[in-house]
């Protein structure tokens, strides 16, 4: 029933005539993106950070029917690595990350976090949802307090990180602001300041990025990249923008539309910093999203269908 | 400013009439006192401290029974909307309870607990109670889902859970329901004094009307309305306008 992690990475898939951008048939993590970031130790462990272990889920819709939203998910991602998640919307995919932060329970399948199962949420795993979250009636520094605080982390030492993440996320002078006070970007980055200052393991972010601006867009993946490196944070990433995915990712998993299953990995093998203007980038993300279409053209019948019924 | 003047021109107009009809003798002045009448026993009454008296006896009783108010409407607010059962048996019990004036409630807590100030808080904190019950209710179904799902992910459960995160957060959809629950406990507790005769501004209203001085009763409720405007209208209003604007509720 589970996967061992040998063959986790190997899956039956063609093989897409491309150099950037391949199925994932290599356990290896690719030499290009070493060089690039030197302290990040390149280290494989047996057990993964967090697999997916037959996750499956449905739910009773209004009309009393069962709907299938997850179909026997198996995934592995390793310690520090940056998966991207995408599919087309409504493939259950901001589904999965909730699962994976234990905040609703899955119908069948397990999510084993270092090998342990996951029984409910967990500050290993923060989860940056689409929409922040962000508390309005705390300040900046509040917010980034907030997750230290339920963890009973002394009054000090909470002073002390809120100013260090803060700095981190260039938003030391906003400290005392309230959210409502910050722009859209600001809001971004307050959410992954107060994501990382719980010190999770596992960070989780679906979509976070959807609603911005192209340039301010492009200014937090660079961060986000800067970050990651300098953490060594393990990055669930769920985007529906396949070159986002590409810009950002070291493995990308496609899901299909409806019930959600992974069709196809692949390993995005460029040096980085990438950028989305990126010529590699943009012909790596061609082929996913050729793989995309389909499931993309299948949503969209499913969206015409509804409302013929309707 | 121009909205102040023109309020200034209507408030001065509004004398004007009264004190040209009271001048006029269009109704005997024991029943229509002119202004000036007024304006002295307002002055008498702050003089001889029976105002100053009243106004701390009727916002102590105001204080006590609201904040009893509050305590309860919420711990039963969240039990009703946390419970479906209890929802679909007490919470619609609750709301009908709520088409009943609290002043139908004298009778019952002077038996109870006879003429003293029990019984005038019991009136109030039933005044209230509902309306503080209902809008906790409301609020935590109002509020957005997002906020407790961030909060669990950020490792709160429980009463830290509620305490940090669901109250605060459906804080700006209860602020309504507790200045309805405020203004409900005002007229109750005013109804409640002017039965019973124990201090408070109810009472000298009261003792107004029976020493027939139309003067006093007038003052009294000019006193009456000035303080139910400034807590309402000056307290609560600013409440609800700051956190709007901190919950980014309204374009700020």
């Amino acid at each position: 029933m589970s996967t061992s992690p040998q063959n986790a990475y190997q899956p039956a898939v063609p093989a897409v005539p491309h150099t950037g951008v391949r199925p994932n048939v290599l356990n290896g993590r690719p030499a290009s993106s070493v060089t690039i970031f030197p302290n990040r130790p390149v280290t494989e462990i047996a057990i993964p950070k967090v697999a997916l272990d037959g996750i499956s889920l449905s739910y009773k819709t209004t009309s009393g029917e069962r709907l299938l939203a997850l179909d026997n998910i198996s995934l592995e991602v390793r310690a520090g690595e940056f998966l991207c998640i995408v599919g087309p919307s409504g493939c259950g995919k901001s589904t999965l990350l909730h699962l994976i932060a234990g905040l609703n329970p899955q119908t069948s399948g397990r999510v084993l976090v270092d090998g342990k199962p996951v029984s409910g949420p967990g500050t290993d795993r923060i989860l940056i949802f689409q929409e922040l979250g962000l508390f309005p009636w705390l300040t900046v520094g509040g917010n980034v307090e907030f997750g230290m605080k339920m963890k009973n982390v002394s009054k000090a030492e909470r002073e002390e990180k809120v100013q260090y993440y803060l700095r981190l996320v260039h938003l030391s002078k906003f400290r005392d602001s309230y959210i409502h006070q910050l722009s859209g970007g600001m809001r971004q980055r307050v959410a992954l300041a107060r994501a990382l200052a719980t010190e999770p393991d596992v960070l989780l972010m679906d979509e976070p990025f959807a609603a911005l601006d192209a340039q301010t867009r492009d200014l937090l993946h660079d961060e986000l990249e800067r970050l990651w490196a300098e953490t060594g944070r393990t990055i669930i990433f769920v985007t529906h923008n396949v070159r986002e995915a590409v810009r950002l990712g070291d493995r990308v998993a496609l899901l299909t539309f409806r019930p959600g299953r992974v069709k196809q990995e692949f390993s995005v093998n460029l040096a980085r910093p990438r950028h989305m203007e990126h010529t590699e980038v943009a012909r790596s993300a061609r082929d996913i999203l050729d793989c995309l279409r389909e499931e993309i053209n299948k949503s969209l019948e499913a969206e015409y269908a509804d409302e013929k019924i309707s | 400013m121009k909205k102040l003047a023109r309020q200034i021109i209507f408030y001065t107009a509004l004398l004007s009439i009264w004190a040209i009809l009271a001048k006029l003798r269009v109704w005997p002045p024991y029943l229509f006192p002119p202004p000036w009448g007024v304006g002295h026993a307002l002055w008498d009454g702050f003089a001889d401290h029976s105002f100053w008296i009243g106004i701390a006896v009727t916002m102590k009783r105001m204080l006590i029974g609201y904040t009893l108010s509050i305590v309860l409407g919420m711990i039963l607010g969240l039990a009703v909307s946390s419970n479906k059962f209890l929802e679909e048996t007490l919470g619609g019990l609750l709301v009908s309870l709520q088409s009943l004036p609290s002043i139908c409630w004298i009778p019952l807590a002077v038996l109870w607990f006879g003429l003293t100030e029990k019984a005038i808080l019991f009136v109030v904190l039933m005044g209230s109670l509902l309306s503080v019950t209902i809008a906790m209710e409301d609020g935590r179904k109002q509020m957005p889902k997002i906020y407790g799902m961030a909060g669990r992910n950020l490792g709160a459960s429980g009463f830290r859970l509620f305490w940090y995160v669901l109250l605060p957060a459906s804080l700006p959809f209860i602020v309504n329901g507790m200045k309805q629950g405020w203004a409900f406990a005002w007229r109750s507790l005013i109804q409640a004094e002017m039965i019973f005769l124990s201090l408070g501004l109810g009472q000298l209203l009261m003792m107004g009307r029976d020493l027939s001085d139309m003067s006093q009763v007038m003052a009294v409720m000019i006193l009456i309305i000035i303080l139910g405007f400034m807590v309402d209208g000056l307290i609560f209003r600013t409440m609800e306008r700051r956190l709007q604007e901190k919950y980014g509720l309204t374009p700020a």
